[in-house]
């Protein structure tokens, strides 16, 4: 069975540094990669009607530019470097979505960008790889 | 374009206001109609000296039979419903879909308004305490009414080309009455049910909020004789009428976002303090409570006696949580579930806040004030003002945050009915753009209208159209419930079976 590295990618400099560098490790130990792209969603917040009627559509939407605009650039990429490449995308809140990525996957080891926040960002708004280092079911590798 | 519709909107409003005597126009045109009208909807009967409007009898026969017929599923789905709204049966691959969560809570901001405020006021006022206690009844009732409407309305959506929905009752009576053989019959109620969640949406679900929102703004800022805004309702009903334009038609979200976040906190606060004002009337609370019972059975003191105020119980009830008229299976139809039943199960959870909770707590509010202070009730308050003199007893800078309270509650029921209506008129003249637009700037003449004038004659003929499409919905709702009844013993036994499986949540 072929080891699985999962990578989270949102676009930024730090996810495509990630990606860069898992797809080094990947060729070097003939490992899979999996390319995650939460977008946050909680189902517990609030709409209206309308929104409601809507939130299929919005939703199919919100996959499709995941793909074409985040994903897609990153995957072709590793693809030509001769990495075995496959992606997804996922609503949810980022790091416990992408803990259950790893696990629904197999992962054996997640790597994620970091963005280099302040303390007082990260504290505000939380930092996606500080949470997903204490959270995580496998060893995170954080890039930065 | 958007600029287009709002500046004409309001140059409308500006010549409206200029025209003294609008108010009486309108009504002496109105009176005739609304007087026949009503008379026609709320027929009554007559018993001993009370008289019981046959809708209401239609509404309640309605609510005994569902729960019967359906096994008390208000009692054996309510666990069930707790767990589906906490997600323990959501697949994790739907995430980002709408959630039963969120379809509950925005169904219960419609339906949570100044009629848990004001209206238990009124049914207190008219009813007696014993009011209270029917109220909770049909509460109960409701919520098998509620499980079934709301079922349905899933049942029967339709899932448009570009990949919204539309559902409710008159998708459901039109669809389900075509498959028993009677298209022409469906067709005809469909479109009743159509123009009469539209004119509901114009008068209580938009003209009567927007009304009270101003006449309990007007008392905290110094009362009728006082305030400066006491003759400038429709300075009041223009800004009221832009906030709601600018959601609607602008789109933006963010207020609305805000307003969606802040209403259920509001309802949790404005319970918490309810709680805390009737515990600090701790004496009165037994007496209050045997007032709520005996007052039921003996109806003493009350036009009518138990019947009396066994019929204010349940018409306020309808009124504040809108079982049987079926709005709220238009919004509940948005969620994304292969089973219909789930959604129907989740609903019943709102008649038992909206009517079980908060009512009955408002009710305790006012009948401890009653009890602690003889002759409270007396005094000449009436509606939401006494609602807010009961807290004020307590605790007096109170009046102010329940105004505050009352209005985001009037918006948000505003923006709720507001959808509402949109797809009573989009059924009728179809999903366009023009047709969308043309139908907010109606809805939004409204909002300003409903602080101008005089509520009397027009708002009864809307709320006439309310009870009315009772009519139809429940007949639909007696002739789809066999259906019903087959996915809810075939969806509960898989539940049963394990079939449908919890899914583990990390």
């Amino acid at each position: 069975m072929t080891t699985t590295f999962l990578v989270a990618v949102d676009g930024s400099e730090g996810s495509l540094r990630a990606a860069s560098f898992a797809a080094e490790r990947a060729k070097a130990g003939k490992a899979k990669i999996v390319l995650a792209y939460v977008i946050e969603w909680s189902p517990y917040s609030f709409h209206t009607p309308e929104e409601l009627a809507e939130r299929h559509k919005r939703r199919e939407e919100e996959i499709e530019r995941a793909h074409s605009r985040v994903l897609d650039p990153v995957f072709k990429s590793l693809k030509d470097k001769g990495v075995d490449v496959e992606t997804v995308v996922h609503h949810g809140h980022p790091s416990e979505t992408l803990a259950e990525i790893a696990t629904n996957k197999g992962a054996a080891q997640i790597f994620i960008g970091r963005k280099g926040e302040s303390r007082i960002t990260a504290l505000l708004f939380g930092s996606v790889a500080g949470t997903l280092v204490q959270t995580s079911p496998v060893p995170v590798t954080v890039v930065p | 374009m958007k600029r287009i519709f709002l500046s004409a909107l309001i140059l409308v409003l500006m010549s409206v206001s200029a025209y003294a005597g609008f108010d009486e126009t309108i009504n002496t045109a109105t009176a005739p109609i609304a007087k026949w009208f009503g008379k026609v909807v709320f027929f009554k009967i007559p018993i001993g000296d009370a008289a019981l409007p046959l809708v209401v009898l239609w509404l309640v026969v309605g609510g005994v039979f569902f729960t019967f017929y359906m096994g008390f599923i208000n009692i054996r789905g309510f666990k069930h419903a707790i767990e589906l709204v906490r997600g323990d049966y959501s697949n994790p691959k739907d995430a980002g879909e709408v959630s039963h969560f969120q379809a509950l809570a925005t169904a219960v901001s419609g339906t949570v308004g100044i009629g848990n405020i004001g209206g238990v006021a009124v049914a207190v006022t008219v009813g007696g305490p014993g009011a209270t206690f029917w109220l909770i009844m049909a509460g109960f009732l409701g919520m098998s009414t509620k499980f079934v409407e709301c079922t349905l309305g899933v049942k029967y959506r339709n899932e448009n080309p570009d990949g919204s929905v539309s559902g409710g009752p008159m998708y459901y009576l039109r669809k389900g009455f075509s498959e028993r053989g009677m298209e022409g019959f469906g067709k005809f109620v469909g479109a009743f049910y159509a123009i009469g969640i539209f004119l509901g949406a114009l008068g209580i679900g938009n003209m009567f909020q927007s009304n009270q929102a101003f006449v309990q703004f007007v008392n905290v800022t110094g009362g009728t004789q006082e305030s400066w805004f006491a003759d400038k309702g429709w300075l009041f009903g223009i800004v009221m009428a832009l906030i709601v334009g600018s959601v609607i038609i602008g789109g933006i979200k963010s207020i609305a976002k805000v307003t969606e976040k802040v209403v259920p906190f509001m309802a949790i606060f404005y319970c918490a303090f309810a709680l805390i004002v009737i515990f600090m009337n701790y004496d009165a609370i037994p007496q209050a409570i045997e007032n709520i019972f005996t007052g039921a059975l003996t109806g003493e003191g009350v036009v009518g006696g138990a019947l009396g105020a066994l019929i204010i119980g349940f018409q306020r009830a309808v009124f504040s949580n809108e079982a049987g008229i079926g709005s709220a299976s238009i919004a509940h139809s948005a969620v994304r579930t292969s089973e219909p039943v789930t959604e129907g199960v989740v609903s019943l959870l709102e008649p038992f806040i909206d009517t079980i909770v908060i009512c009955t707590i408002t009710a305790l509010v006012i009948g401890t004030a009653s009890v602690a202070e003889p002759g409270f009730a007396l005094v000449g308050q009436q509606g939401i003002a006494m609602t807010s003199a009961a807290f004020e007893r307590e605790i007096s800078w109170f009046p102010i945050p329940l105004a505050f309270a009352a209005m985001l509650f009037a918006f948000s029921t505003m923006i709720s009915w507001s959808y509402y209506g949109l797809k009573g008129w989009t059924y009728l003249f179809g999903e366009s753009l023009v047709m969308d637009r043309l139908y907010k700037a109606i809805f939004c003449c409204f909002v300003a209208l409903g602080c101008m004038v005089q509520l009397g004659p027009i708002l009864d003929i809307s709320d006439a159209f309310v009870f009315l499409i009772c009519v139809p919905n429940i007949l639909g709702l007696y002739v789809l419930g066999p259906i019903v009844k087959k996915e809810m013993n075939s969806y509960f036994a898989r539940v049963k079976s394990g079939e449908i499986k919890k899914y583990q949540h990390s």
